[in-house]
């Protein structure tokens, strides 16, 4: 008897072999499968890590004495010292194994602006990504679930900013807006952000819209109008997390954009504004950083090297995280594009 | 087919004009103008700032040089003259005695077109297309064919570098490996006549196209590999060369071709980083000069320009489909 029911139990067990998971939890679990994606997000991780930490890595001033190695402190007769790895450079100077990057022209540690450099990256790829994901998505959805003047004025506007090139665009704004308070603010950011939120938002908003036309014909939107949900509810709590899979990809495939437009600005001297102040928060750009070292290409490669390396590595991370997430967020796409 | 096209570009036009109109609110909304020079220099009379003035016609209402530039205005004579839908783009307010058009579409003399501005940006152009085509498509066929081997795996990160990292850090990277470690180019070439200095521009400015367009192939030959009329081509003993020439790659193409239009476009009008590094002679160059010295009506111009090659290459798409595949028809 005792044998018979234990038997029952473990035949009762048998029932449920596997934990119910989420649509999310799915996702996630086919994220963390990918090992691209988990490869990208470990490197932006880093990089996250070093654009927080840049300053106490390598702090303007230690007890009191200005820190050679600081990205600002201008090192008198040290200037184009090779990398550590490069014994005596084409201009003769011998490599310091405390300038592990080498020098600049005026002796500033190109290691420490390196990582520095990764603070206006990291901001400008997800600062205006959000800003455009909470336009984008507020007006996608009321456009999509209202139509109207709305919808006509949306799709108008995608026209227009689709056909301007939009680095173009950007290189107008900036030169234009430069001088002014607005351009001036935080290192001339705040003005980069607004346009690139400015031009990139459209696409978010149009994504939005496709989903929630496709979405607002559904049953169950049909039902949850039937027991007498608000339009607001519907949209907030019915579609809004059932568009939420193209979007969240979208967004992770706008961030190395964003990344590229200001170091391809900041190559054009137009993007950040570099910093005099050694505590200020940005201080230069990796754009900036290839703008410098571009002169001296020929003799002194390590200048670029560093910076180019980094942006390279942070937007191929990305894409691959953006990959894994268009994988785990719609299966049936995968390898597609 | 022909109502659809006059249709089609009758709906660019309101597009373009919006597009000037941004383009010159930036433009005077920035401070400075055209006629500022180095503060510790001579400066212009105020006599002679009037009649430059008067004569470019920054005189007159904001509004009025808007409407003067893109649509036309009576001159001081009376006499009406078209502005930019005319294809007028206006006097050039920096290079005395030109207009903008002759800038960028008229080559120095006794030399053939394709030696103007515009002409060498278009060749650029060009040669990454065909670079970006030449390898990009045999590379995505034979990766389709080959799935999931060691060759299919090293083209896809090839490609994802491609696509994700940016052509000018790629030119950073190439500049340092073949100019100063190997010495097999000079970075910045004395002429432009022979076609070894045009290798690293045209590589470096297609290879982002190239690995898209090899995306685009694998994808779009993955997809006709599944189809039933392959298997029927099979089954009927047909050669493997032969179901690979054509029936694979030909049906395989359509979404190809298709990109092949913006894919130029993009690359005459997005190849301004390309041709400040390289010091080349073209359009995007000039553009990036025109905007530093304020030069208002060259911006307005090659602006405009951009824009509408970008329309037309969209457009074009439309077309092509159409030849490609008959069952699509224009409405």
């Amino acid at each position: 008897m005792a044998t018979a029911t234990g038997n029952e139990q473990n035949i009762a067990n048998l029932d449920m072999p596997t934990k119910r998971r989420s649509l999310w939890a799915d996702a996630w679990y086919r994220l963390f499968r990918n090992k691209g994606a988990v490869v990208g997000m470990v490197v932006i991780a880093i990089f996250l890590l070093i654009a927080i930490f840049a300053s106490v890595i390598f702090p303007p001033t230690v007890n009191g004495v200005k820190n050679p190695h600081a990205p600002l402190t201008i090192n008198d007769g040290k200037g184009f010292l090779p990398p550590a790895w490069i014994a005596e450079g084409p201009n003769g100077q011998k490599s310091d194994p405390s300038f592990i990057l080498g020098t600049d022209t005026l002796g500033r540690d190109v290691l420490s602006r390196v990582l520095y450099g990764a603070r206006v990256s990291m901001v400008v790829g997800f600062v205006p990504t959000i800003i455009m994901l909470v336009v984008g998505l507020v007006i996608g959805l009321y456009s999509g679930y209202q139509g109207g003047w709305v919808d006509n004025v949306l799709m108008r506007l995608t026209d227009i900013i689709w056909a301007f090139p939009d680095l173009l665009f950007f290189i107008i704004v900036m030169i234009a807006l430069r001088d002014t308070p607005l351009g001036q603010a935080f290192n001339g950011l705040l003005m980069l952000f607004g346009a690139l939120a400015l031009v990139n938002w459209v696409g978010e908003a149009r994504v939005v819209r496709g989903q929630v036309l496709s979405l607002k014909e559904k049953e169950f939107v049909e039902a949850a109008r039937c027991i007498g949900a608000t339009d607001t509810r519907i949209m907030f709590k019915h579609i809004l997390p059932n568009s939420l899979g193209p979007v969240i990809i979208m967004s992770a495939m706008m961030v190395p954009g964003m990344i590229i437009t200001e170091a391809i600005l900041g190559f054009l001297g137009l993007g950040l504004i570099p910093a005099q102040d050694p505590n200020s928060f940005f201080i230069t750009s990796w754009g900036a950083l290839m703008l410098e070292g571009q002169t001296a290409l020929n003799a002194q490669p390590w200048l670029l090297l560093g910076a180019a390396t980094c942006v390279a590595l942070v937007v191929l991370s990305f894409n691959f995280l953006g990959d894994g997430l268009r994988d785990a967020f719609d299966p049936r796409l995968q390898g597609t594009q | 087919m022909f109502g659809y096209l006059i249709r089609r570009f009758l709906a660019m036009i309101p597009v373009l004009v919006i597009v000037a109109a941004i383009t010159f609110i930036l433009m005077h909304a920035a401070p400075g103008g055209p006629w500022d020079r180095d503060p510790s220099a001579k400066q212009l009379d105020a006599t002679t700032l009037k009649r430059m003035n008067e004569y470019y016609g920054l005189d007159k209402p904001l509004w009025r040089q808007f409407t003067a530039y893109v649509f036309g205005d009576f001159n001081s004579k009376g006499a009406f003259i078209c502005g930019a839908i005319c294809g007028n783009l206006g006097p050039s307010y920096r290079v005395r005695g030109m207009t903008v058009q002759s800038i960028l579409f008229s080559p120095p003399e006794d030399k053939p077109f394709w030696y103007s501005k515009f002409g060498y940006s278009a060749r650029l152009g060009v040669f990454a297309l065909l670079f970006a085509i030449v390898i990009g498509i045999p590379v995505g066929i034979f990766s389709a064919l080959n799935r999931n081997s060691i060759f299919d795996y090293i083209g896809l990160f090839i490609t994802t570098v491609g696509i994700s990292v940016p052509n000018f850090v790629i030119a950073i990277y190439l500049i340092i490996i073949f100019g100063s470690w190997l010495h097999l180019i000079a970075i910045v070439p004395k002429s432009w006549e022979p076609i070894s200095a045009w290798i690293l521009p045209a590589v470096v400015l297609g290879f982002g196209t190239l690995a898209r367009t090899a995306r685009m192939t694998r994808a779009s030959m993955l997809e006709v590999i599944r189809q039933d009329y392959i298997r029927t081509a099979r089954a009927k003993g047909l050669a493997e060369r032969v179901v690979i020439t054509r029936h694979m790659i030909k049906n395989a193409m359509i979404p190809v071709v298709t990109i092949l239009g913006p894919a130029l476009a993009g690359l005459v009008t997005g190849a301004f980083i390309i041709e400040t590094m390289f010091s080349f002679p073209g359009m995007g160059r000039e553009y990036v000069l025109s905007i530093q010295r304020r030069d208002y009506s060259m911006i307005m111009g090659t602006t405009l320009l951009f824009a509408f090659l970008v329309a037309l290459a969209n457009l074009s798409v439309d077309i092509v489909y159409v030849f490609l595949d008959p069952r699509i028809k224009l409405s």
